[in-house]
C-alpha cells in the first residue's frame, strides 16, 4: 500500500506487451471462446459452425443467456440467485396450464408469467433488501419453493404441445424481407449493420478518449480486436443467412444484452449497482438506496427468469416438471467465468454472455463429439475453476 | 554494546521502484526505537523485511540479530527468535474469546485436544500483565479498540518476545487509551523488552523513544539519540519532509459569518441496546466559514452524532431538529442530507468512505452522480472532466484518475473521500478523524483544504482525537462525554488543560 506514492502502481505501462498483461482478464476471454471453438471445430469435423448447428447454439443458449443477464446484476450488487432454475420451470409450467389446460391466449398468459416472474424476484427480494437474510438462503428457499410448485402444477405430468404462435417465442425466425429466402437478405444486412456498428463504436470511443487524454487500448489491440469481432458477426450473419435466417430468440437475445450492457455502463442506476456491490455500507452513505436496488435486481432477476421459462418452455414445446433443473449452476458459472466477483462489484454484460458462450459451445461440442454426460460436467466443473483461477491468479500478480 | 538487532544496507526494490535504498537500522537491547516518516516512506517495508514477510533472499542487505546473522524466511521463522510484530490492522479473531485469540495457532494443548484450564489460567496471567482485567471467555467483539490493541500486546507476550514491533499502535486510539499503552511499553522496556514503535504522533515518540530513526524515501535520513539530548518536534519533522516546518497548521483568519446549521435536542438510542441513550439532548450551532471541533474521549459519541445527523445512519428513537439558514430540514435519510446540504466524511474510509475496487473517477462521483448525467445516462467525459479538476486541486498524487483507490496511500485515499465531498456541493462538512493515519506533508495539505473551504463560506465541523490538531484548527471547540456536550470554547479560551479537565470533571 505504502509503495503507491513512490508511483510503482501507478506508473501506467507502456508498450503492447504490458498492455496485454493488464488487460490479460478481458482479452482471455476472448481468446478462450475462440480457441475453444477452433478445437471443436477441429475435433468435430467442420459439424461446430454448419449453419444449422450454429442456429442450433443460440437456441439452445438463449435461456442461459437471458438469465445470465440478471444474474450478473444479481452478483455484481454482492448477492446470488440460486432460484432461477426452479423460478424458470415453475413459470413453463404455468404458461402450459394457461394456455394448453385453461385456453388462456397467448399474448394474456405471456403477460400473466412474466407477471409473475416479477412477483417472484419481488418476494425474494424483499426479504433480501429488507430484512438483510442473505440470499444464498432466500433462493435456496426459493429453488425448493418453486421447483415444488411445478410439480403441484402440473401434477408430476408433463403438458403440451403449445400451440404455433407460442412455439414462435423460441423457434421462429425473422421473415426475409430483403431477399429471396437463401441466401436470407436480412440476416445478411443485420450482420453487416452490426459488424459496421462495432467498428463505429469502437472508432468514436477512441476518438473521444483521445480528446480527452484518456489512454486507449494499443492500435494494433484496436484494430485486431475489432476484425475479429467484425468479422465473427459477419461470418456468423452468413452461416445463419446459408441456413432459415435469423431466429427471433437471437434477436431478444441480443436486444437485451445490448439494453442491459448499457444500463449497467452508462448510467447511474448500473453505476450505483456497481458502488453497492462493491461497498454496501458506503454506497449508503453516499445517499444511495440500497435496500431498493437490491430489491430492484430481484425483481429483474425474476423477470428474466420468466422470459427464459417461456422460451424454454417454448422451444421443447412442453412443459415439464424437470425443467430448469439445476440451470441455475449454469447461469452462475456463466457469470464467474465472465469474470465476475463473488464478492461483489465486479463483472460486466459483455463477460457473462461470452462466458455463457463458452459453457453453450462446449456443451454443444462434447455433445457432437458423443462425450457423455459424466464426463461433460467434469469438464465444465473444471473450466469454470480454471476461469475462476485465472482471474485470482491475475490479481495477486498484480496486487 | 553490541546491538540487539543491526539491519546493514537493506535494499529492497519492486518492480520499477526501489522501495528501500541502502536502509541501515540498529536497535540496542532493552530500548524503545522511534521509527518516523511519512506514509510512503519504506518503514512497513523495511518491518516485513525484518519480521521475515518479505523472506531472506528477497533483498539486498544483511541481518544481524542477538550477534548473528539471520535469514528469516517467513513470519514463524522470526516469531521463533522473538521477534513480534503487531500491525496496524489488528489481527484478532472478533467473535473468539481472549483466550482462544491469545493462543491461536500456539494452543494450549496435548494431543490436540485444548487444555482449557491451563489455557484460562495463562490468559489471566498475560491479562494482569498489560492491565486488562476482562474475563478471559469475553469475546474480543466485544471489547474497544484500546482494550483490542492490549489483548494483541498479550498475545506477543505469550510468546517470550524479546523484539516487539508496534505499527501505528495508537493511530485508532483515544488520548487516554494510548497513554495507558505507552505506559505498558514503558513497563515492558523496564522487564527486558526491546521495542520498535513506527508512529506518526511525535508527541508520543518524544515521550518513550530512547532513539529515534528518520526513514524518507526508502533510506535512512537520521538516527538521534533522545536520551542524550532532547529532540523537538520540529527537528524531526524537518528530517521527516526534508524542509523546514516551522507552522504545522496553516494560518488562518476566522471570520464566522451568518449561522448556517443549526441542531437542537438532539437524542439518540442506541441501534440495538434500548434503552440506551447515545446521544443526549445536543445543541449544535454551525457558521459559514467557521470550522467547529469536536474534542472528546473514543466512545463519548461523536461518531455517532454526527453519523446520526447525516441521515440517520446510526441509532434510533432519533428525535430533534435540524435546521439549514434557520429552516427547518429533512434529514431522515442520506440522500435528503444530502439535498440539504450536508456532507459527512467519515473516520474508517476504507470500510465506508470508498469502493476500493473502483477507480478515482468513480468514487470521486458517486454521491452525485446526476451532475454528470443527462437523463440518467452517464457522461463519461464529462465525469472525468470532473475528477482530473479534483485530482489537480486535491494535489492527489496518481497520474490519472483511473487507478483503483485501493492501490492508493492513505493521505491520497483521503482526499478522494474529501473530492467526493466536495463534488455534493455541501455547505456543512462533517470531518470525522479527517487526518487519522496519514502523513504530515498530506495532514498539512488536508488543512489547507480545510481553509480554503471555510474561506468560500462552508461550515466544517471537524471531529479529533488530536487535541493538537482541533486547537490548531477551530475557531470553537465543544466539548463532548458520555453522549452530552460539556462545555464550548472558543478557541482563545480553549487549551489541552481546559478540555480535559472539562472532561474529567462531568
Amino acid at each position: 500500500m505504502e509503495l503507491a506514492d513512490h508511483g510503482a502502481k501507478s506508473d501506467a505501462p507502456k508498450g503492447v506487451g504490458a498492455y496485454l498483461m493488464a488487460h490479460m482478464r478481458e482479452y482471455g476471454l476472448l481468446f478462450a471462446l475462440i480457441a475453444i471453438m477452433v478445437f471443436f471445430q477441429v475435433v468435430t469435423d467442420g459439424t461446430l459452425l454448419k449453419p444449422v448447428n450454429i442456429t442450433n447454439l443460440f437456441l439452445q443458449n438463449s435461456y442461459i443467456i437471458i438469465m445470465a443477464l440478471g444474474m450478473l446484476v444479481v452478483i455484481v450488487s454482492g448477492n446470488i440467485d440460486l432460484s432461477v432454475g426452479s423460478v424458470m420451470g415453475f413459470i413453463g409450467a404455468l404458461a402450459a396450464v394457461m394456455i394448453v389446460e385453461w385456453g388462456w391466449p397467448m399474448p394474456l398468459a405471456v403477460l400473466a408469467c412474466l407477471l409473475t416472474g416479477i412477483l417472484i424476484g419481488a418476494a425474494q427480494g424483499y426479504w433480501v433488501a429488507y430484512w438483510k437474510i442473505p440470499s444464498f438462503i432466500v433462493t435456496l428457499a426459493g429453488m425448493l419453493v418453486f421447483r415444488g410448485m411445478s410439480l403441484w402444477l402440473l401434477e408430476g405430468q408433463s403438458v403440451g404441445p403449445f400451440p404455433k404462435s407460442f412455439q414462435l417465442l423460441s423457434t421462429g425466425f425473422i421473415p426475409d424481407v430483403l431477399g429471396i429466402g437463401r441466401p436470407n437478405g436480412t440476416a445478411l444486412a443485420a450482420g453487416v449493420i452490426a459488424a459496421g456498428l462495432v467498428v463505429w463504436l469502437g472508432l468514436r470511443e477512441r476518438a473521444r478518449n483521445r480528446h480527452y487524454g484518456i489512454e486507449s487500448e494499443p492500435t494494433a489491440f484496436f484494430v485486431a480486436r475489432t476484425v475479429v469481432v467484425a468479422g465473427a458477426l459477419l461470418f456468423i450473419a452468413y452461416k445463419l443467412a446459408t441456413f432459415r435466417g435469423l431466429p427471433n430468440v437471437l434477436i431478444s437475445m441480443v436486444v437485451l444484452t445490448v439494453v442491459y450492457a448499457f444500463i449497467t455502463e452508462n448510467t447511474t442506476l448500473g453505476r450505483r449497482i456497481y458502488a453497492l456491490g462493491g461497498n454496501q455500507k458506503a454506497a449508503k452513505l453516499s445517499g444511495i438506496k440500497t435496500e431498493r436496488l437490491t430489491f430492484l435486481a430481484f425483481v429483474n432477476m425474476g423477470l428474466l427468469a420468466a422470459l427464459a421459462g417461456l422460451i424454454f418452455a417454448a422451444r421443447l414445446n412442453t412443459a415439464t416438471p424437470k425443467a430448469g433443473f439445476a440451470v441455475e449452476l449454469d447461469v452462475i458459472a456463466a457469470v464467474f467465468i465472465g469474470g465476475a466477483s463473488m464478492s461483489g462489484g465486479v463483472g460486466k454484460i459483455v463477460g457473462a454472455v461470452v462466458g455463457a458462450f463458452i459453457m453453450g459451445v462446449m456443451n454443444n461440442g462434447m455433445s457432437i463429439m458423443g462425450i457423455g454426460i459424466d464426463y461433460q460436467q467434469v469438464i465444465k466443473g473444471l473450466v469454470l475453476l480454471a476461469a475462476v483461477f485465472f482471474d485470482v491468479y491475475n490479481k495477486s500478480k498484480q496486487g | 554494546m553490541q546491538p540487539l538487532l543491526e539491519m546493514r544496507s537493506i535494499t529492497k526494490t519492486f518492480p520499477g521502484v526501489k522501495a528501500l535504498d541502502a536502509v541501515t537500522l540498529s536497535v540496542r537491547e532493552g530500548e524503545i526505537h522511534a521509527l518516523v516518516g511519512e506514509n510512503g516512506a519504506g518503514k512497513s517495508t523495511l518491518m516485513k523485511v525484518l519480521s521475515g514477510v518479505y523472506p531472506a533472499g528477497s533483498y539486498d542487505g544483511e541481518i544481524h540479530y542477538d550477534g548473528a546473522l539471520a535469514a528469516f524466511h517467513s513470519i514463524a521463522d522470526s516469531e521463533a527468535r522473538g521477534i513480534i510484530i503487531i500491525h496496524q490492522e489488528l489481527a484478532l479473531v472478533p467473535l473468539l474469546s481472549i483466550a482462544e485469540n491469545l493462543f491461536l495457532g500456539n494452543e494450549r494443548a496435548r494431543r490436540g485436544v485444548i487444555h482449557w484450564p491451563e489455557t484460562f489460567r495463562r490468559t489471566e496471567e498475560l491479562l494482569k500483565k498489560v492491565g486488562l482485567s476482562e474475563a478471559p471467555t469475553t469475546l474480543v467483539d466485544s471489547l474497544g479498540v484500546g482494550k483490542q490493541q492490549l489483548v494483541e500486546i498479550a498475545k506477543a507476550l505469550s510468546k517470550e518476545v524479546r523484539l516487539l514491533i508496534l505499527d501505528e499502535p495508537t493511530a485508532a486510539l483515544s488520548e487516554a487509551d494510548s497513554q495507558a499503552l505507552l505506559d505498558l511499553i514503558l513497563e515492558l522496556k523496564a522487564q527486558g523488552v526491546t521495542s520498535i514503535i513506527i508512529s506518526h504522533k511525535l508527541n508520543e515518540v518524544r515521550r518513550v523513544a530512547d532513539t529515534i530513526t528518520v526513514i524518507r524515501d526508502g533510506t535512512t535520513v537520521s538516527t538521534l539519540d533522545a536520551r542524550e539530548h532532547t529532540i523537538t518536534e520540529d527537528r524531526i519533522v524537518r528530517d521527516m519532509v526534508g524542509r523546514d516546518m516551522a507552522h504545522r497548521y496553516p494560518e488562518r483568519e476566522r471570520r464566522a459569518g451568518k449561522t448556517l446549521m443549526e441542531v437542537r435536542n438532539w437524542n439518540v438510542w442506541h441501534p440495538e441496546h434500548a434503552g440506551r441513550q447515545v446521544i443526549r439532548d445536543i445543541g449544535l450551532t454551525v457558521r459559514a466559514g467557521e470550522i467547529v471541533g469536536i474534542a472528546g474521549l473514543m466512545g463519548s459519541g461523536r461518531t455517532e452524532l454526527a453519523m446520526s445527523l447525516f441521515g440517520r445512519s446510526y441509532g434510533r428513537h432519533i428525535s430533534g431538529t435540524v435546521e439549514m439558514h434557520g429552516k427547518p430540514v429533512d434529514v431522515s435519510d442520506v440522500s435528503r442530507a444530502i439535498g440539504a446540504g450536508l456532507a459527512y466524511v467519515t473516520e474508517d474510509r476504507k470500510s465506508l468512505g470508498l469502493i476500493l475496487e473502483e477507480n478515482i473517477q468513480r468514487n470521486i462521483t458517486l454521491a452525485n452522480l446526476p451532475r454528470v448525467s443527462a437523463h440518467a445516462v452517464i457522461n463519461e467525459a464529462e465525469e472525468t472532466r470532473v475528477a482530473e479538476r479534483f485530482r489537480s486541486a486535491m494535489n492527489i498524487r496518481t497520474p490519472n484518475v483511473f487507478q483503483k483507490v485501493m492501490n492508493l496511500s492513505g493521505g491520497n485515499q483521503q482526499k478522494v473521500v474529501l473530492s467526493k465531498w466536495l463534488f455534493a456541493d455541501p455547505e456543512v462538512l462533517i470531518l470525522d478523524e479527517p487526518t487519522r493515519g496519514i502523513d504530515v506533508g498530506a495532514k498539512f495539505e488536508i488543512y489547507n483544504i480545510m481553509n480554503e473551504l471555510s474561506a468560500e463560506g462552508k461550515g466544517i465541523v471537524m471531529i479529533s482525537s488530536e487535541m493538537p490538531e482541533l486547537l490548531g484548527m477551530c475557531d470553537r471547540i465543544y466539548v463532548m462525554c458520555e453522549g452530552a456536550f460539556v462545555g464550548e470554547l472558543s478557541a482563545d479560551e480553549a487549551s489541552q488543560e481546559r478540555i480535559m479537565s472539562l472532561i474529567v470533571t462531568e
